[in-house]
């Protein structure tokens, strides 16, 4: 791959995914033009787990879109593994949150479509579609469709049905919003193992500040939109491997979140009364 | 409710509502006069108008019994099934190109509109002239009614894929050609299949309709014919029979949908 002849630069490193100046800016049905996000700058290394956590309707989707190549940028540029990206980031499997799975196909079809498609015999990804399956825990429920599993197990699913073409970069939009708390905590922790086993460049896209943090190597904080910006980055000092719910007691947890807290609340609000909720 | 208790109640409503027939035009009444009836005692409706259930499970009887029914049952069978079949497999194919084709879409728009709106039944006669009094005329006219509402329906069903759906399969690595067979083409499916009721009935309606305005045999003939002659208790006889054939029909279509829609939730299913 051309992306990654050019990575091992002296002294420098490659961002997996590498976001400059990127605007985003639609044309509304008035004719006048709406700014979703201006001068978003980020990057993320290899192997690196960065949150994005903003007000709703800031725009963080968006800038996860135009990383996914789903939206081109109206101005700046993102570069996937240093090439400048066109079309689709075929390096990035993106997990998203409203229910993305195949209704017409079980879990076990699901998960093995991403391989048939790309050219692996049929029973050959049907049985590493298993495996998937049976390593995220739901080996018995193979030939379900999607509407006879629960939301966790949809989630699980999308999951490994992301995974199993192992993409170099990580793609997630809120993918755990509409769990349970429960649920989430247990999905996070799935998640995490997952991650540690080959650490891929995660991007993911959260409103929940202790999820963010709790997960993350790094959280990037967005303003309220119109015209979204990014506000701040803090690293999080939190030793791997993690326990979500355990990590949630540390005092060091507790120290950036009030932290982050403080810049972040202001534009809640703001973002509250943009969107007319509250 | 359970199953039984359902049934049991149905049949009740068939058996009160013949029970109510039969009391109505067997015994008479004195002390009415209606119709210039010079009687003083008539049943209050006469049979001559309403037949009697008897007389009409008698007629019944003999057909099957003599035979002379399975003839026009098969014949409107074949025209309703080659209806559907043309039908579906146009609908699907333009349909499924119009929604990939918004410009081909736009420029046939008022035109589909225009023969969607037209009553079919003005153009039997047409059909006639065209394809005979045989079965092709019926099955075209059988045609025009299924053809759109697959149209429709597989439209609706390429339209209106999962934005969501449509990303995941996208980022997963689909070109157009496999986006096309792993969720265009399932998604306009399940949308035919869910109006496979509507349009097997229409397919029904369309072949017995042709058949009553001109034909040699089929039920939509039997009923024309006892019709001509006011033989009334012949036809109810031909929509009794009609109605059985309907309703079996319908209940193969249930089947089919069940083998077929797995995947769908049950709530989904019911769209009739």
């Amino acid at each position: 791959m051309a992306a990654g002849s050019s990575a091992p630069a002296v002294g420098t490193v490659t961002p997996a995914v590498s976001l400059s100046d990127v605007q985003v800016s639609f044309r509304l049905a008035d004719d006048t033009t709406y700014t979703a996000v201006q001068r978003a700058t980020l990057d993320v290394a290899d192997g690196e787990f960065v949150a994005i956590v903003g007000p709703t309707g800031c725009g963080k989707s968006t800038l996860l879109n135009v990383a996914a190549g789903l939206i081109a940028p109206s101005n700046g540029t993102s570069m996937i593994f240093g090439s400048p990206l066109t079309g689709l980031n075929r390096q990035a499997g993106y997990l998203f949150q409203a229910e993305a799975l195949f209704p017409w196909k079980t879990a076990t079809e699901n998960v093995a479509i991403g391989l048939e498609i790309a050219g692996t015999p049929k029973t050959q990804a049907r049985e590493r579609a298993q495996q998937w399956l049976t390593r995220v825990g739901i080996g018995g429920f193979g030939d379900r469709y999607p509407h006879m599993l629960s939301g966790g197990q949809r989630k699980r699913v999308g999951l490994v049905q992301v995974l199993i073409r192992d993409p170099k970069i990580l793609l997630m939009d809120e993918p755990f919003g509409p769990l349970d708390a429960q649920t989430r905590q247990i999905m996070g922790n799935l998640l995490l193992d997952l991650w540690s086993a080959d650490r891929k460049a995660v991007l993911f896209v959260t409103h929940d500040l202790e999820e963010a943090i709790a997960l993350s190597d790094r959280v990037v904080i967005m303003s309220a939109g119109p015209a979204a910006r990014i506000i701040g980055n803090w690293t999080v000092p939190l030793a791997r491997p993690r326990d979500i719910a355990e990590v949630k007691l540390e005092r060091a947890f507790h120290e950036l979140h009030r932290e982050i807290w403080e810049a972040l609340k202001d534009e809640v609000m703001k973002g509250y009364q943009q969107t007319g909720g509250g | 409710m359970n199953r039984t208790s359902l049934l049991a109640l149905q049949i009740l409503v068939a058996v009160v509502a013949i029970a109510l027939w039969h009391v109505l035009t067997k015994y008479p009444v004195c002390g009415l006069s209606y119709f210039g009836a010079e009687k003083d005692c008539a049943t209050i409706l006469p049979p001559f108008f309403f037949s009697t259930p008897l007389d009409v499970a008698s007629r019944i009887v003999r057909w099957f019994v003599e035979g002379t029914i399975w003839k026009h049952l098969w014949i409107t069978l074949v025209e309703a099934m080659l209806a559907f079949v043309v039908g579906s497999l146009a609908g699907v194919l333009i349909g499924f190109w119009f929604a990939r084709k918004p410009m081909i879409n736009a420029v046939f728009d008022p035109y589909v509109k225009m023969l969607n709106a037209l009553p079919r039944v003005v153009l039997a006669p047409i059909f006639a002239l065209w394809f005979g009094l045989g079965i092709a005329s019926k099955v075209a006219l059988g045609v025009t009614l299924v053809f759109f509402i697959v149209f429709f329906n597989v439209y609706q069903g390429v339209k209106e894929v999962s934005p969501t759906v449509l990303a995941n399969a996208r980022m997963l690595g689909m070109s157009e050609r496999q986006l096309m067979r792993h969720v265009y083409w399932p998604s306009a499916l399940s949308w035919m299949f869910s109006s496979l009721h509507t349009s097997v009935g229409f397919a029904v309606v369309g072949a017995v309709v042709g058949e009553y305005l001109g034909s040699a045999a089929g039920l939509g003939y039997i009923i024309q014919q006892a019709e001509g002659v006011f033989d009334v208790a012949g036809v109810f006889a031909g929509m009794f029979v009609l109605a059985v054939f309907v309703i079996a029909i319908d209940m193969i279509v249930t089947l089919i949908e069940k083998r077929l829609l797995v995947w769908r939730p049950v709530a989904a299913m019911d769209t009739r």
